[in-house]
């Protein structure tokens, strides 16, 4: 399947995954961010639940310390 | 518009502040300078002696609640914006409580996992009311490097969404300044589109 993932065409072996396979299949690090999927806001605890499919809009924001 | 028209129609609206620090203290001087009908300020913490390198505070308010000191700030500045203040710390369930009355919500804490924890209440909670976050401002120089983006309707970022504090790379004034005054002038866009609350 093939995803929007901030704003650049990413594609997957398989569809439908989870954001939390998603984070792992892109080994995305540590750092703390916001997820949004097709504008709808994803708390952390749904990351394993929540869905992602062929031509969903994903997007990951960092969050940095400091301020 | 003249500068009297601007600052009666920023005069109907209420801003939530979520953290009293550098980014919370600064923003809260612009929007008041600015003319915000009333502010509602929320932070835990009292004024140390560190944090007078980036924040709105005094030598002579050491020790003082930063809720308390930064009243006294605004109220010298400009007495019409109303200040409420919640000396507590912010979690999953006050958030709501304490913002829901706003119209704008500014994200002003240092700690990445708080600034998390207030985005997904906020989102999750208040989902109509936007949030103007700040993310990336440590360290020095870079100008050109922070920025500002319109995610949607409900959620702004400023900062060079990078920078992340550590000890060779501290918060200090100007960049925490900019970041915070940027998040003010978004706050002041998005109210200068809003038509008046009846």
């Amino acid at each position: 399947m093939k995803i929007l993932l901030n704003n650049r065409e990413e594609e997957f072996p398989r569809e439908p995954i989870s954001i939390s396979e998603l984070i792992s299949m892109k080994k995305f690090s540590f750092r703390m961010r916001i997820i949004k999927v097709n504008g709808i806001f994803i708390p952390q605890d749904q990351y394993g639940s929540t869905l992602v499919r062929d031509g969903d809009r994903v997007q990951m924001h960092y969050l940095m310390s400091g301020g | 518009m003249k500068f009297d028209e601007i600052r009666k129609h920023l005069s109907r609206f209420r801003v939530g502040i979520a953290g009293a620090g550098g980014l919370g203290s600064n923003c809260a001087v612009a929007l008041t300078r600015c003319g915000i009908g009333s502010l509602v300020i929320a932070d835990h913490d009292s004024v140390e002696e560190p944090n007078l390198n980036r924040q709105y505070y005094f030598t002579d308010q050491i020790g003082k609640a930063k809720t308390i000191a930064l009243e006294e700030n605004l109220s010298r500045i400009n007495p019409e914006t109303h200040v409420v203040s919640f000396q507590t710390i912010l979690d999953k369930s006050n958030i709501s409580g304490i913002f829901s009355g706003c119209d704008v919500i500014v994200e002003a804490f240092d700690s990445a996992e708080m600034k998390k924890m207030l985005i997904e209440t906020v989102q999750t909670q208040l989902p109509h009311i936007p949030i103007v976050v700040a993310s990336g401002l440590a360290g020095w120089g870079k100008n050109n490097t922070i920025r500002f983006r319109k995610i949607d309707d409900t959620l702004y970022i400023c900062g060079d969404e990078s920078s992340d504090v550590n000890d060779d790379l501290p918060p200090m004034a100007p960049r925490v300044g900019i970041v915070a005054n940027m998040q003010a002038n978004v706050v002041v866009e998005i109210l200068m589109q809003k038509s008046i609350r009846q």
